[in-house]
């Protein structure tokens, strides 16, 4: 499932509805993305997260799927907010469901790495000289092509 | 032709969305972005390093080869960081 919202979400909630009433089931990987107090050593106060609606859906739906055909899951769940947020708050939650570990949290891993490069979201930090639009780093492309040498 | 900017591609070129007629001679992503720098300095900036540019036609993800026709939607922006 794939929400796309302003509004922050109840992790327990959220983590706990994913697997109920499946019993078969045997573990939930997550991966929860907060909003840092620093960035590049300076000092943020928030942030804004922009998106391309539309496109957003599109991606992390197509980004879903690609991990239900790689790994045996039973539910997934990606919710990734936008607009304002401030250090401490939940930006992004990513969580799979199998009946192995394994399955949970390589699946978990990939959908983390896959969206931080093909999701379109950008983000504007509040630094002490104005905001900032964050650059893409080059580890990122990275992690995400990991995944691409693995299906080979 | 509906152009969608985000980012900083936005903040440089002080749009975020537009209805263009490109002159028939633009037939590819490379075509558009060749075309809309020569609008105005706030373009010519923004899109001065095609290498530090995305684009999505149709909201997928497209080539500077790839074509663009009159009714595509066409977004630019700077590579993402979501997550």
């Amino acid at each position: 499932m794939i929400r796309v919202q302003r509004e922050d979400f109840d992790l327990g909630a959220e983590l706990r509805a994913l697997s109920d009433g499946d019993h078969g089931i045997g573990g939930v990987a997550s991966f929860v993305g907060l909003v840092r107090d620093m960035a590049a050593g300076e000092k943020i106060g928030a942030m804004t997260l922009e998106h391309y609606p539309g496109m957003t859906e599109k991606m992390l739906g197509r980004i879903e799927a690609e991990a239900l055909e790689r790994w045996p899951l039973n539910a997934s769940l990606i919710i990734h907010r936008y607009g304002r947020l401030e250090p401490g708050d939940q930006i992004v939650l990513v969580a799979t469901a199998s009946p192995h570990r394994e399955a949970a949290l390589e699946s978990c891993h990939f959908l983390i790495d896959w969206l931080k490069t093909k999701a379109p979201f950008w983000k504007l930090e509040d630094t002490p000289d104005g905001g900032q639009w964050v650059d893409a780093r080059d580890s990122d492309d990275e992690a995400a092509a990991r995944w691409s040498k693995r299906a080979d | 032709m509906k152009l969608l900017y985000f980012a900083w591609l936005k903040t440089k070129t002080g749009v975020s969305e537009e209805t263009v007629s490109p002159p028939a001679e633009v037939q590819t992503v490379a075509d558009l972005l060749t075309w809309l720098k020569r609008r105005g300095p706030g373009f010519e900036e923004a899109l001065a390093d095609m290498e530090a540019l995305r684009v999505a036609v149709n909201q997928e993800y497209a080539e500077m080869t790839d074509p663009v026709t009159a009714g595509d939607e066409v977004a630019l922006f700077p590579p993402v960081t979501g997550g």
